[in-house]
């Protein structure tokens, strides 16, 4: 059984570089790092506000702020996350904006004890990825990941989806680091708890 | 260790956090207990169904605006 693990943080990453080159103007560089980071960035976007209009304008905006606040990067954290901070401000922004009656808070919740204690113990068999196509797990996939409150869905969208460390989430959400560990928690636990709902079930029984 | 303390450490665990005293005492629970055995293979198969599979695609007409956008954005600054 192995742990799994986010890969250390390399010494120089690549995208120094590139950066450099962007800041001196070369707006191939910058060209580059958005193609490299425009599929994270949009996921990240579309996973925090489940809507792709509202996904596809925060990716365009988190581009162009970077763009013009380059002067201000200062290379303490990877270009990638500070990328994924300034999407994942927009996202909340936008939530908050579109939920007029309902505060979206990262604390507000945390109160809900839903999946926190499992109650499906039966292992998914056949694999999920034997038993449905790409297409078909994908709208599982995404119809599970949008039932989670948007706090425990940030988290575990830039956790375990977008590889971020739990230190970078912390920093990214303005969170402690227990706080970002009980929201993944939870927020894992009730993905599986929704998910075994799909996969428990033997082949031919109705969804 | 019962199946409470387990859950508190299973953040740890998948995270390569947690420390070999520990790691042993989560092996012999799951060892003993088949609910939490199936509570820690399938959060971690949720865990990798969501990191193996592309949930949400970027469209091309969306990635052909972006560029646009962001080309005439360096254009402004280039020649301001």
């Amino acid at each position: 059984m192995s742990a799994i693990q986010s890969p250390a943080t390399e010494e120089i990453h690549p995208d120094v570089a590139l950066v450099a080159r962007a800041k001196a103007g070369d707006t191939t560089a910058f060209e580059q790092l958005v193609r490299q980071y425009e599929r994270q960035i949009f996921r990240v976007a579309q996973h925090i506000t489940q809507n792709r209009e509202d996904a596809e304008d925060i990716t365009q905006d988190a581009f162009l702020k970077a763009y013009e606040k380059l002067e201000q990067f200062q290379g303490n954290s990877k270009f990638s996350t500070w990328l994924v901070r300034i999407a994942v401000n927009e996202s909340l922004m936008r939530l908050r904006k579109r939920k007029t009656s309902k505060t979206v808070s990262m604390d507000a919740d945390v109160q809900t004890e839903d999946g926190a204690i499992p109650r499906d113990f039966a292992e998914w068999r056949p694999n999920p990825e034997q038993n449905y196509n790409q297409a078909e797990l994908a709208e599982i996939l995404r119809k599970t990941i949008q039932g989670l409150p948007p706090g425990f869905r940030t988290v575990f969208t830039l956790r375990d989806i977008e590889n971020l460390s739990t230190e970078e989430t912390a920093e990214a959400l303005g969170l402690s680091v227990p706080a970002v560990k009980s929201r993944l928690l939870r927020a894992r636990l009730q993905l599986r708890e929704r998910l075994s709902r799909y996969f428990h079930k033997k082949e031919g029984q109705p969804a | 260790m019962n199946c409470t303390d387990f859950l508190s450490q299973l953040t740890d665990y998948f995270d390569g956090q947690i420390s070999p005293e520990l790691l042993e005492e989560v092996r012999a629970h799951t060892a003993g207990c088949s609910h939490c055995e199936v509570v820690l293979n399938t959060t971690r198969q949720t865990i990798e169904i969501y990191r193996g599979n592309e949930v949400y695609e970027v469209s091309d007409d969306f990635r052909e605006r972006l560029h646009s956008a962001i080309m005439r954005k360096c254009g402004q600054k280039a020649s301001a």
